[in-house]
This record gives C-alpha cells, structure tokens and sequence, in this order.
C-alpha cells in the first residue's frame, strides 16, 4: 500500500518548513528593540545615581519610562528564552534533560517577565 | 553508532585562538552570564513595587562590595554582549564579513563595550556626587 504513496503524502504530517527562519527572526527582532531599550535603561539609571525610592517611584510612574519599561521586559526576557533556548539545545544531549530544561526555562523565563512587569504597573497605578 | 573509529572534525583545542571565535564564544557566555542582570532586574523592580524597606535592602545589597563587583561585571557583560550583538547584526546584513573588515568590528566591539560601561559607572558616581 505504501507504495502507492506520493512523496508529499509522505511528508504530509511531519509539519511544515515554513517557521524555520522564525527563531533567528525573532531572536534578531529583539536584539534591535533590546539595543535601544537597554542603552536608554542604562543611562537613565546612571542619571538616577544616588536617587532615593520617592524618586525611583516618581520616575517609574511617567507614563512613556512606564511603557518603554514594560517593553524592555518583555523584548529582554523573550530574547533570554530564544538565546538560551539554542544553548540548552547545543550542550545538553540526553533527550529527557533537554525536555525538561527547555520546558523550564519556558517556564521560568516567563514567570520572570510577567513578575517584572507586574511590579512596574503595581508602581506606575499605585495611589 | 556504526563505528567508532570516524575521523574526527578538528575541535576547539587543535585551532589557534583568535580574535573571532574568542568573540564568538564570548557573545555565547555574556548572553548567558546576562541572566545574572535580568534576575538583579526583576528583583529591584519588585522591591520597588514592594515598599521602601524591600528597596533599601536591594540597594544594600547591590550597593556593598560584592553587589557592585557583581554590578560592573554584569554592566560589562551587558554592554560587551550588545556590541558584539551590532557586529553579528551588520554581518547578518551581508556586509563586513572579510577578515580586515571583521577584525576592525571585533576591536571596536570591545573597545566600545568598555568605554560605555566605565562611562555608565563614571556617570553614576557623578550624578550621586561621589565625583
């Protein structure tokens, strides 16, 4: 019967080539947003040296350090997931360890973010 | 595995060691060594949202010793990582890839990445008036 098969009905089913590139699109996608991003946190941060909470928190609740903050979270922690995702991948050899490894740093990569970005709206609403 | 007698790729420790795979497997380490930073991260903004006991102990501790040498060396490898990150950017468009050229971006790399990051903590200290 399996001879009747064409070559696509053969490879029907073991899923598409389509999302190949996806990985390293997006990896390269947040390393754009990141370069910005980060650069901005780092000097803000500088111009914050010696600054108190009140003033931490009054810089946290301006709406555009809010939102750019927001997305530097989440562009750093998706990265942080693609990058690490390929050194699990590269180094770690036994089926069973990888499965585990990836799925928790799924796991925890975006427990991180959703922590993150959680506590800058707590700050950003808070009374 | 049929045979273990295959001829074997030449690996890591038969190649003389350059300036391109030292960069190639620096990007690999400080991006990894880069998860220190996301976690001090996430933990100081939590503080803050936490309350102002919470954030003076996280300044405490990232301001002792220990906090600021594990700061600087996550600085450095934040900004090393971005700049060799820019470099692996402009060779992915397809430009920069013969080997002067190349050589030229991996120095500019690293002396980039340590002109921002004693900048950013020459600035710090500035700005708190410890200069």
């Amino acid at each position: 019967m399996s001879k009747f098969r064409t070559p696509i009905s053969k490879v029907r089913g073991f899923g598409s080539a389509k999302s190949g590139a996806v990985h390293w699109w997006h990896q390269k996608m947040t390393a754009i947003a990141n370069l910005f991003l980060v650069l901005w946190f780092a000097f803000s941060i500088m111009s914050l040296g010696g600054a108190d909470y009140a003033t931490f928190i009054w810089w946290v609740r301006d709406p555009l350090v809010t939102v750019l903050l927001v997305l530097m979270i989440a562009s750093l922690f998706y990265h942080f997931r693609l990058g690490l995702q390929v050194v699990i991948e590269d180094y770690v050899h036994n089926e069973g360890t990888k499965a585990v490894s990836l799925i928790a740093l799924n796991l925890v990569t975006a427990g991180l973010a959703l922590l993150g970005i959680l506590s800058v709206l707590k700050v950003s609403f808070g009374g | 595995m049929a045979s273990t007698h295959r001829p074997l790729s030449p690996h890591l420790q038969i190649w003389r060691w350059g300036l391109h795979m030292g960069l190639s497997i620096s990007h690999r380490v400080t991006g990894s060594g880069n998860a220190v930073g996301a976690l001090i991260l996430v933990w100081g903004f939590c503080a803050l949202a936490t309350g102002p006991e919470a954030f003076a102990f996280f300044m405490d501790v990232m301001t002792s010793l220990l906090g600021r040498i594990v700061l600087f060396g996550v600085t450095l490898s934040v900004m090393l990582h971005l700049c060799t990150g820019v470099r692996h950017l402009i060779m992915d468009s397809g430009r920069g890839l013969d080997i002067e050229t190349n050589r030229k971006l991996g120095y500019a790399a690293i002396i980039v990445a340590i002109v921002l990051t004693l900048g950013l903590w020459g600035g710090t200290y500035w700005f708190a008036g410890a200069l």
